[in-house]
């Protein structure tokens, strides 16, 4: 059995995600491939040649792959794809985006953002925003599968020594073209990795009041998340919304501030260590799956928590 | 210009789900069902190209919503009727199918048909898959602009804004190509009564996998569906003192 995992990266350097499916895939047992596609990859072949546990690493560096659009992309990962028995792709925009694609390709259906390895073939994915959990077995010849970054504990990107090969095939289907991307800057740490996350819904009134987050977050080390209201609100930009159709995360300690607790929301972050509610309403759902709820105005218990801390 | 837009009927986003007792699914016995969220986001969004159109005085879109699944989808094909679509198309199947399979299925509405553009919803609240557009566009040929957040279509291409990880990025697809939607696309609008009425004359075509020539089959076979490990209840803490206290010496968190 040999496994090819898709790395997630943006030409220089290689996301987090992917070692989080290096070890979906060291829990499925065989080889384990590496594919870097872009445009000058270098620097991302060689760190995923470092990866612990991965025996080699497959280089497409052209043009046509630069922003991995997935027309041009799909039929690459499908051609090399046919020789393996898993092709793995973290469960990220990007990972969703071309993965789907590659299965349509190979003719098999695909499992998406599995949390668990049961053997080889079975694997084990929530569905329902997370209210309920599947048990799924593929006897598709190649098993196309996305990773829950969360479900797994990452694999050390440091301590392998994979060979790295050039690939020479060149897709260009022209049918699609990128224009231009606005990527939001932050020097906090990325949220779907960050031990603590601080996040901020409704009843945070207005983005101005999102400071008082950003501060205790700075203090804590913390990212900042939001709820699908705060961002359809337009208090925060919707690359903060955690919830089933946002990311999801799985942090030490989740702070819940001024968030009812909607399924969606749940579904993004129920699986954190400890979660903590702070909300003037007792009645809120957020408090059933808190740790520790305090019923208090955020507003008086955040800078006094900002202090303390 | 045709558009031709997904619908599937699922549980109501508000409804808290149940495991069945023999662990083979969830029940939906008497659950309350509607159209999925971000399939009625596409729908909207069909019927905004189409008025834009209008307004521009170039040629009407027509818009043909499609669904995949039981006769009951009916409901769900006349709400977007009533919504603004022109006819349905229902490939009826009493079966649970994969995404595969329903992209398979939405190809061959789509050779039929001869849209220019596809919308559906970035994904289901109930498989929570998100595979179906991509697997359609693969099937086809089409570029692909999912998670799409704005689409402006000119002359014989659409730009579509993505949400990507990151933030937006902006691609640019040539026609006929296919689109999904995430939340922020648009803001979906209510049926109005009139229209509901009107909605009840408009043509539902009623098609099987067998007559559109297409094979269901499946690599993936559900095992078991299980109820999520509950949390166990926590505590309430009476000030923030006393939040920080435990966090530190109890959950070891700071």
């Amino acid at each position: 059995m040999t496994i090819l995992v898709i790395a997630e990266h943006d030409n220089k350097v290689v996301a987090p995600a992917t070692l989080n499916t290096v070890a979906a895939a060291v829990k499925i047992g065989g080889d384990i491939h590496v594919l870097v596609a872009g445009q000058g990859v270098g620097a991302v072949a060689e760190a995923a040649a470092k990866i612990a546990g991965v025996a080699k690493v497959l280089v497409a560096d052209n043009a046509a792959y630069a922003h991995q659009l997935p027309e041009n992309v799909a039929p690459l990962v499908a051609e090399l794809g046919k020789g393996y028995s898993h092709i793995l792709a973290a469960a990220t925009s990007n990972g969703k985006n071309i993965l789907p694609r590659v299965a349509a390709q190979l003719d098999v259906d695909q499992i998406s953002e599995i949390i668990s390895v049961e053997s080889a073939d079975t694997f084990k994915r929530p569905i329902y925003a997370g209210n309920a959990i599947a048990t799924v077995q593929s006897n598709a010849a190649v098993k196309v599968i996305t990773v829950r970054a969360t479900g797994f504990d990452p694999v050390a990107a440091e301590g392998g020594s994979a060979a790295v090969e050039a690939v020479a095939a060149a897709h260009d289907a022209g049918t699609s073209s990128f224009v231009g991307e606005e990527l939001a800057k932050s020097d906090r740490p990325e949220l779907t990795a960050a031990k603590i996350v601080v996040s901020g819904g409704r009843g945070m009134q207005n983005g101005d009041n999102f400071k008082h987050l950003y501060a205790l977050a700075d203090k804590l080390g913390a990212a900042v998340g939001a709820s699908r209201a705060a961002v359809d609100a337009g208090f925060v930009p919707n690359d903060m919304q955690v919830g089933q159709t946002g990311k999801i995360v799985a942090p030490q300690l989740y702070i819940a501030v001024g968030i009812s607790g909607a399924i969606q929301h749940l579904a993004g972050m129920k699986d954190s260590k400890v979660i903590v509610a702070i909300n003037k309403d007792e009645e809120a759902p957020i408090f059933q799956v808190a740790d520790y709820g305090l019923v208090a105005d955020l507003f008086e218990a955040i800078p006094e928590l900002e202090k303390l801390v | 210009m045709k558009i031709l837009v997904a619908v599937k009927r699922v549980v109501d986003y508000n409804v808290k789900v149940r495991v069945k007792a023999d662990n083979s699914g969830v029940d939906l016995a008497n659950v309350k069902m509607s159209m999925n969220p971000f399939c009625e986001i596409a729908v909207e969004e069909s019927v905004r190209l189409k008025e834009l159109s209008i307004k521009e005085g170039r040629v009407a879109t027509e818009i043909v919503v499609v669904s995949v699944g039981p006769s009951t989808a009916q409901e769900q094909l006349r709400t977007a009727l009533a919504l603004g679509a022109d006819r349905a198309i229902l490939v009826e199947s009493a079966e649970d199918l994969t995404s595969l399979a329903v992209a398979k299925l939405l190809k061959a509405v789509v050779d039929k048909e001869q849209p220019q553009l596809v919308i559906l919803g970035k994904q289901a609240i109930d498989s929570d898959n998100n595979q179906t557009g991509q697997m359609l566009a693969a099937l086809s040929g089409y570029g692909q602009g999912t998670f799409a957040s704005k689409v402006e279509v000119s002359g014989d291409t659409v730009a579509v804004t993505r949400e990507i990880d990151g933030g937006a990025q902006t691609v640019s697809l040539k026609l006929p190509a296919i689109v999904t939607t995430d939340l922020r696309l648009n803001e979906p609008r209510y049926a109005s009564l009139p229209n509901i009425m009107k909605a009840k004359k408009k043509p539902l075509e009623v098609l099987t996998p067998d007559a559109l020539g297409v094979s269901t089959a499946s690599t993936n076979k559900t095992v078991k569906v299980e109820a999520p490990a509950a949390r166990s209840a926590g505590i309430k803490v009476k000030s923030v003192a006393e939040l920080v206290e435990k966090l530190k010496n109890e959950a070891k968190v700071l």
